[in-house]
């Protein structure tokens, strides 16, 4: 009796609780025994690396995938497997990272879409409409309730999809990498609005892998990582570091001189003999006053100037969405540009093409490897010779396929690449040896400058410590790069110089040395704005 | 054997099977409510293709036209691109073709005759192939309404040409050409006699092993299927995507405009009103059951010019017009069962591990 | 040329056009690429055909003619949602696949292969120039009603929603594959009542009667940009032309046969965007990926 009675109790104690959660896609683990235990009334950060199975949890929870094994209870009931619409009738709102709304309908016919007020059999917009201005007002969200979303600010459209999860009465906000897309004052809007929910009763889990975020607005934290749940932790009395060494499962160097010390690589700073930052070297990439319009006819990239010399690593930081994915489009020649200049070893390349900037020494290593980097469905050999047809072909327009063969082999080898298949189709590698056949790519071939976005993203702490090997060696070789990464531990332990993108523009660009997270951390979040003059 | 190599053979065998079993089920169903054995009918049926020269030659004949379209739908699929109007572009080809055939002078010799009016039957399909192409680049408009709309635009306007301007009087076709027409095969081998089949049947068979080559062995090829199946991936790898799809539109338009010779120039030896004979749709199905390779579209082609005359071979017992049912059923079953089975096979392999 | 004369032929001429516009227009608002209308039309006028036929009744006849449209149209169903099969293809397929039952049909029940025997219609007293048939009235209100569905009321919110953003819409709950399948099967009997207006107006059904119109039809929802209103104004903007090329065969002026163009071409130039874009559903076609 007693037995039951306090197991009765443990169970109220949670609003959500998650147990011993398996999901597998495919030979994707994305969940293994994960766990989850949420109070009412507490914000609750869900943390890990891209990849560890944050999201696929919350989609287990709302209801849009069901789990292969484990259990699930939501304020002490049994709920396992459940589908979207139990899940929302029970209160579960989920505000995805890619927005759920449709662009052509207004704001009102998304809130209230699968809800709709009638009157006989008509949709009764008019009330729809005051519905939603009634909620806006009550919760302080503001949103102009008759406006297609397509015309809605980044900030606006978050705000709809929180006041739809309040529409049908959500108790329980799961908000997915919410500050992904917004402006320091948005994101401090944001906390507002979330505080003041959860002092209104209501529960909201956070998934994020910010950790300034968590120390600033989270109650209780888990920590997940490769699938599974690997600590719990209360918030006051725990430290970055100690949430950064839980994510990563080892002793996180937060400083770059540890880091670079530690690779055995020679310490920014140092220099090395004959090569002195005060020569007067041609640079090997130089990019003047660049200025890139964005999908809202902002500027995007709002007048960038920089230059890079063989042999020299400049890194830039700064939160995704400030501009980097399209300033390197436009290195690159995939996106056009409004003004500016950029130069290659001195030749002007602004109205060049892809293939002619390829052929004037740029590689380029793009953010996204599924869609930009690999044809999924070409070989390992296929999609190592992409963007160098020219190179293995003859003059009368046929491809040499002994030459193809032969460098597959060898590059298959030097980057040591799993399995050493070249017939294998590049859909069926692990992400880690899938980013792997795009460096040996970009970097295999004669270039002198390399633009490599996000490089380790999403992959396997071995083969981060070998593509960063890679980079000090081209760089040791004379390559110029440019390292974009929203990895802060990253850009200090690779670079020469950084710069933070913050709004489209540069920040003064510093010496590594001179840099470490915190004063970069300011430029990051716009409290501290010289621009690069 | 390689386990890519597998991996593409499964994925390309099995939808056809599949297509089989189901034409097989369905035309046991349709033959019996008409009273009749299947085993009698099917049996028939080969009989009176593959088991007879005069048969034999007319499955050939059906299977040029066929491999020749198939080629030209799977060429733009590979490219990413549906072409819709192969029809078309089929009938605009011949048209040109029987035109300079009628142009040039009878005393010119066929080994300069035949390669102009096969050129000229290239050009004429490549030019309604290259509208919707490029409409595509410029203006982005799909071209799977644009080939279909155009279809009837091209051939209204061959009616009217033909109507107003060049026919034999009583007749819809225009005069005979007066050089480079392209010998029956009964002329060399007299058991095919009375039937239709030309040497045109070579020309496409060489045609495919051109467009085999062109895709798998060019650097152009490699840039079309790359835009095929990842056009951003194309576009950063230094492709220009706009340009692999007018030329993809462009060749295909040609090789479907060839495929006018085979009744134009080794036929009849005119053009005439609706000789295309809804060979240009059946093309999108020969593309699909060949899995859009060039070995396929043939082995495709020569199954659905089977079932074609198998048709009339059986006209006694069953009305023919359930080939037709037949073709829409096999066109169907194709569709459904190739994402099906490319998912379930994707199910099944396990990728390979680090 | 008689003005009156000249509305009323319109009319009778675009009702084919008007009932099967309206099905593209629902089913591709859905997210399913329709290019079936050809084969909804031809099975419609068939199996109103066999129904008139067998029991004397065109009203009968109509429900048959709808059930054939609704057959055909569940197959498109079945491939494209649940098969995912390329629904260019199946619309192609399912128009060969009329043609071929129909024939098929059109022996085995009346061994002919031409046409059917006659049969009684609706409507037909002359003096009322084709206003005493219920279906010309049909033909003329399904537009604005489908306008009403699809903009006025819940179902139609969500069936734009799922032609849009089918995963923003099953985020909130919403069946997207009931949807969508309501809306093909609907798609499916609108088309088909145009074949059965085609079959009861001529009284009786000939082999590939419908001739192209599903095509028209086509033409006419891409230029209507898939409003059902624009695209019913298209239809009749296409069957005046008609009217006009019949009016003036006597007149060597235009030849039919590029006034017979006009649709298409009209159709093509929509799609290059001369006169304002003509931009299709967002996910439409994408059940399939």
């Amino acid at each position: 009796m007693t037995g039951s009675a306090t197991a009765l109790g443990e169970r109220e104690k949670y609003a959500i609780r998650m147990t011993g959660i398996d999901k597998t896609f495919g030979a994707v683990r994305a969940n293994r025994g994960a766990s989850l235990e949420v109070r009412p009334s507490e914000i609750h950060a869900l943390v890990g690396e891209n990849g560890a199975g944050k999201s696929t949890l919350m989609k287990i929870l709302g209801g849009l995938q069901a789990p292969d094994a484990g259990t699930m209870e939501v304020n002490g009931r049994d709920v396992t497997g459940w589908s979207t619409s139990e899940a929302i009738a029970a209160g579960i709102g989920v505000v995805h990272q890619h927005f759920m709304l449709v662009p052509t309908l207004t704001v009102a016919e998304n809130i209230v879409l699968g809800m709709e007020p009638v009157k006989g059999m008509r949709f009764d917009y008019a009330a729809a409409v005051a519905q939603v201005e009634k909620l806006s007002k009550e919760t302080g969200l503001a949103v102009p309730a008759d406006r297609k979303v397509a015309e809605l600010s980044v900030g606006e459209a978050q705000r709809v999809e929180i006041l739809k999860t309040l529409y049908r009465g959500a108790k329980i906000l799961v908000l997915d990498e919410p500050t992904a897309v917004l402006s320091p004052p948005e994101v401090r809007e944001l906390w507002t609005v979330l505080r003041g929910l959860r002092d209104a009763g209501g529960t909201i889990v956070l998934i994020t892998h910010r950790l300034d975020e968590v120390v600033e607005i989270s109650d209780a934290i888990t920590v997940m990582r490769a699938g599974q749940t690997v600590e719990r932790l209360t918030t006051s009395g725990t430290t970055p570091a100690q949430i950064a060494r839980a994510m990563v499962g080892r002793e996180v160097a937060l400083t770059s001189r540890d880091e670079a010390s530690a690779l055995g690589a020679p310490l920014t700073g140092e220099i090395e003999p004959g090569f002195h930052p005060s020569d007067d070297m041609t640079s090997a990439i130089r990019v003047a006053d660049l200025v890139v319009i964005g999908s809202r006819n902002t500027r995007v990239v709002d007048g960038v100037t920089f230059s890079i010399r063989p042999g020299e690593i400049l890194g830039i930081a700064g939160v995704e969405g400030n501009g980097q994915t399209e300033l390197i489009e436009a290195l690159a020649g995939l996106r056009p540009l409004e003004s500016g200049t950029i130069r290659i070893n001195g030749h002007d390349v602004t109205q060049e093409n892809v293939a002619e900037r390829r052929q004037a020494g740029l590689s380029h290593i793009p953010e996204d490897r599924h869609h930009r980097g690999l044809i999924l469905d070409y070989s390992v050999t296929d999609n190592l010779v992409l963007g160098r047809q020219e190179e293995f072909g003859s003059r009368r327009g046929m491809l040499n396929g002994d030459r193809i063969r032969e460098n597959s082999k060898a590059q298959i080898a030097e980057f040591d690449i799993r399995p050493p298949d070249g017939e294998i189709a590049a859909r069926n590698l692990s992400g880690g040896n899938q980013q792997k056949i795009v460096i040996a790519r970009e970097m295999g071939q004669s270039f002198g400058v390399l633009l490599a976005s996000q490089p380790t993203r999403g992959v396997d702490v071995g083969a981060i410590e070998f593509i960063h090997t890679r980079l000090r060696e081209a760089r040791a070789e004379g390559k110029a790069i440019l390292l974009v990464s929203a990895e802060l531990k990253e850009v200090l332990a690779l670079s020469d110089r950084v710069a933070v993108m913050y709004r489209g523009k540069f920040s003064k660009i510093i010496p590594a040395a001179e840099a470490s997270e915190e004063s970069l951390g300011e430029y990051m979040t716009g409290s501290k704005k010289e621009d690069a003059a | 054997m390689s386990s890519r190599f597998r991996e593409h053979l499964e994925e390309a065998l099995f939808p056809p099977l599949v297509a089989l079993l189901v034409a097989l089920i369905c035309g046991d169903l349709l033959i019996m409510s008409y009273g009749q054995s299947p085993a009698t009918v099917y049996r028939l049926l080969l009989e009176g293709t593959w088991g007879n020269a005069y048969g034999f030659g007319q499955v050939l004949y059906k299977a040029t036209t066929l491999i020749f379209t198939g080629l030209s739908v799977s060429l733009a699929i590979r490219a990413g691109l549906f072409n819709v109007g192969a029809e078309s572009q089929l009938a605009a080809g011949g048209f040109v073709a029987a035109l300079v055939g009628l142009g040039l002078s009878p005393s010119m010799p066929g080994i300069l005759a035949i390669p102009l009016c096969l050129l000229a039957a290239a050009i004429g399909g490549s030019i309604v192939g290259a509208i919707p192409g490029w409409l595509k680049v410029k203006y982005g408009a799909h071209e799977v309404i644009v080939t279909i709309m155009l279809n009837f635009v091209v051939l209204a306007l061959l009616n009217y040409i033909v109507a107003a301007k060049i026919h034999v009087p009583e007749t819809l076709h225009t005069p005979e050409i007066r050089a480079g027409g392209i010998a029956r095969l009964d002329s060399f081998i007299p058991a095919f006699h009375g039937s239709a089949a030309n040497l045109s049947i070579l020309i496409a068979l060489v045609t495919a092993a051109a467009v085999w080559v062109y895709l798998f062995k060019s650097k152009r090829g490699f840039e079309m299927r790359a835009v095929g199946l990842q056009p951003e991936a194309a576009e950063y790898g230094g492709v220009s995507v706009g340009g692999i799809w007018m030329r993809a539109m462009i060749l295909s338009g040609a090789i479907a405009g060839l495929g006018g010779i085979n009744y134009v120039l080794g036929y009849k030896q005119y053009y005439e009103e609706g000789f295309a004979g809804g060979a240009g749709f059946l093309g999108i199905a020969v593309a699909l059951v060949g899995r859009n390779h060039p070995l396929g579209v043939v082995l495709a082609a020569l199954f659905f010019a089977t079932l074609s005359q198998g048709g009339l071979a059986i006209h006694a017992f069953v009305p023919k017009q359930m080939v037709e049912v037949l073709q829409g059923v096999v066109i169907l079953a194709v569709a459904m069962s190739v994402p099906e089975v490319r998912r379930a096979l994707r199910q099944a392999r396990k990728p390979v591990a680090a | 040329m008689n003005p009156f004369d000249f509305l009323t032929q319109t009319i009778r001429i675009a009702i084919p056009y008007l009932f099967a516009a309206s099905g593209g227009v629902i089913a591709e608002r859905a997210g399913i690429i329709t290019l079936s209308l050809e084969g909804y039309m031809l099975s419609g006028a068939f199996a109103a055909t066999l129904g008139v036929h067998y029991t004397g009744s065109p009203w009968i006849g109509l429900l048959t003619g709808i059930f054939g449209g609704l057959v055909f149209g569940l197959i498109q169903a079945v491939a494209s949602i649940r098969y995912r099969a390329n629904q260019v293809v199946v619309g192609i397929a399912i128009n060969l696949l009329a043609i071929g039952v129909t024939r098929f049909f059109l022996k085995l029940a009346f061994d002919s292969s031409s046409n059917s025997p006659r049969v009684a219609g609706l409507g037909g007293n002359s003096a009322w120039y084709g206003f005493d048939n219920p279906l010309l009235w049909m033909g003329l209100l399904v537009a604005p009603a489908l306008g009403f569905i699809l903009y006025k009321t819940p179902f139609g919110l969500r069936v734009r929603a799922v032609g849009e953003h089918p995963d923003a819409a099953a985020s909130l709950g919403i069946k997207v594959s009931l949807i969508q399948y309501i809306s093909v099967a609907l798609s499916g009997m609108l088309a088909a009542l145009g074949g059965v207006f085609l079959a009861l107006d001529q009284h009786q059904f000939t082999d590939q009667m419908t001739a192209g119109r599903g095509f028209i039809a086509v033409a006419a929802v891409i230029f209507g940009r898939w409003d059902p209103v624009r695209a019913a104004l298209a239809c009749l903007l296409f069957a005046a032309a008609e009217t006009l090329q019949i009016q003036l065969q006597g007149n060597q002026f235009i030849p039919s046969q590029f006034v017979e163009m006009i649709p298409y071409l009209l159709t093509i130039i929509a799609l290059a965007g001369v006169v304002g874009r003509a931009v299709p559903p967002a996910a439409l076609g994408k059940a399939a990926e």
